[in-house]
């Protein structure tokens, strides 16, 4: 089951420069939550310091509370475990490249010293389900690798990975940015039924996008969150004039 | 211009196999079934062999590769993902100066640190003067290879929640395999026909030796002493020693090769 998320006075920096000041936030549980914003607004920074991916790159710091379910994420939880609970997908499909599709899936059971063969083939089975990718791959899982899909499919091989470790939340950077509208129909298929398991927040450029798969969306603005609401109400009326300006596409 | 790419490339393989070629018209007349079972005859005796030797430098290389690979493999790692940084740089500055040192001076080196010590000429202070020969090569390679595997990658591992070390190991080395196994295939072959590190150090026999605390035989050596000599059969099997190196050197990288290839294949 997905789990709320609360974000509390989060300040996000890259060395002296600050990419994010100031964000609260609530996302409920299995719910999809989108962000929008235009280029460099801060809101892929945001959904890294959800799953503190953030401060993998160097000389970064993030000031401020997260919580993600009973988890207190910048407070004494080990970034590996917190990671376990909180999956990701990236904005440009990266499966491993020597790696089988079993193998692609299974990694993050496996590399954690998982070894149960049975339940690793139930594990990955039940995953590519998840990800609509089952049917597609399931008669060369051992023979092909992950980088021998089409870009489609990688992406959805990256959504299966990420299920695999069974997380609670699934944080999505731009999903479907580089794919075709045939493979981003089938992504945003997913997450329609992706939440009724688990809570899901997305980045993404497309506004329709936003529009389809979101029942809550926040508009960020130069490292500010400028409004947060229901997706209906950020696309109909929304309170802040900037919102409006962007989402009416008079800007950005 | 398609042209101009073949002929650059026929020059580079012409030296290579002109050697070849002419290790085979001299040497081969000498390799027969003595030469490879036997230990040296004395002077003026026909017949003998380089067994020995052979076997020695196997003996000398393993000991080489097993000091040499992990500890370079390891510094190259070290230098790619932990050595973005003063420190690292350090350590690349000092590793392309090794690289650089004559070999000669690698083998005083060694005397000092393992022959003085010992009290005896060994295999393992030939395999410790190899090793230092290939860590500079195996770090800057390995190093090299783990920067071309993209970040995307070892993030996708993070993502997981794998810890960093796990990924480096499992994912971003895993990933870079094949061309690390090529520095240090490249390294190997490098030190495998090193004749004066091992002057001071193996040393060289005229016979049978399994202690890996005596002095040892190795084909470059054999070739060596045998070459400086006044004597025709010495000569010829000079030669002959001078081809089996190079089949045995061709063998292990060849073999090598399969076997990563097989392996990999088998767990993908």
């Amino acid at each position: 089951m997905g789990v709320g998320i609360t974000v509390e006075h989060l300040n996000a920096f890259y060395g002296k420069t600050q990419a994010l000041f100031d964000i609260n936030i609530t996302v409920l549980a299995n719910h999809a939550t989108a962000l929008i914003g235009p280029s460099g607004c801060g809101k892929s920074t945001f959904i890294r310091c959800l799953n503190r991916m953030h401060e993998t790159i160097p000389e970064t710091r993030v000031e401020g509370n997260v919580r993600i379910g009973d988890l207190s994420v910048y407070n004494g939880t080990s970034a590996t475990l917190l990671r376990r609970r909180v999956g990701m997908v990236f904005q440009k499909a990266n499966p491993f490249p020597t790696m089988s599709i079993y193998d692609n899936v299974a990694a993050g059971l496996k590399l954690n010293g998982f070894r149960n063969r049975k339940q690793l083939d139930e594990v990955v089975q039940k995953s590519l389900h998840s990800a609509a990718l089952w049917d597609e791959v399931k008669d060369h899982l051992h023979k092909k690798s992950g980088a021998s899909l089409s870009g489609g499919q990688q992406q959805r091989l990256c959504i299966a990975r990420a299920l695999a470790v069974q997380p609670e939340v699934l944080l999505m950077d731009e999903p479907c940015s580089a794919l075709d509208p045939i493979s981003t129909g089938k992504i945003e298929e997913l997450i329609f039924q992706l939440k009724e398991q688990y809570t899901i927040v997305i980045v993404t450029h497309n506004m329709q996008q936003a529009a389809r798969v979101a029942e809550f969306t926040g508009f960020f603005l130069l490292g500010k969150m400028i409004e947060f609401d229901k997706t209906e109400k950020i696309f109909t009326n929304p309170s802040d004039k900037r919102t409006e300006d962007y989402v009416t596409g008079r800007f950005g | 211009m398609t042209g101009i790419a073949v002929l650059t490339v026929l020059l580079v393989l012409l030296p290579l196999f002109a050697i070849f070629a002419y290790l085979v018209y001299k040497g081969i007349g000498s390799i027969n079934l003595a030469f490879l079972t036997q230990t040296p005859k004395p002077v003026g005796e026909p017949g003998g062999g380089m067994a020995n030797a052979i076997v020695g430098s196997m003996v000398i290389l393993g000991i080489a590769s097993l000091l040499g690979v992990p500890l370079g493999i390891g510094a190259g790692i070290f230098l790619s993902e932990y050595g973005r940084n003063r420190y690292g740089d350090i350590v690349r500055f000092v590793s392309d100066v090794l690289n650089g040192v004559p070999s000669i001076v690698i083998g005083i080196v060694a005397y000092g640190l393992v022959v003085m010590r010992q009290k005896h000429f060994s295999a393992l202070a030939g395999g410790v003067a190899l090793a230092i020969m290939m860590i500079p090569t195996i770090a800057r390679t390995t190093e090299q290879m783990l920067l071309l595997v993209p970040q995307a990658i070892r993030e996708a591992a993070y993502g997981l929640g794998v810890s960093r070390w796990r990924t480096t190991l499992s994912i971003t080395l895993r990933t870079a395999t094949s061309g690390v196994i090529t520095g240090v295939m490249l390294a190997f072959a490098r030190v495998a026909g090193e004749t004066a590190p091992l002057l001071f150090t193996a040393f060289g026999n005229q016979f049978w030796n399994w202690k890996t605390d005596q002095p040892t035989a190795a084909l470059s050596l054999q070739i060596f002493t045998y070459a400086i000599s006044p004597f025709d059969e010495w000569h010829r099997q000079a030669w002959a020693g001078a081809l089996v190196l190079i089949v045995l050197i061709v063998a292990a990288v060849a073999a090598v090769r399969i076997a990563v290839r097989h392996g990999t294949l088998a767990r993908a």
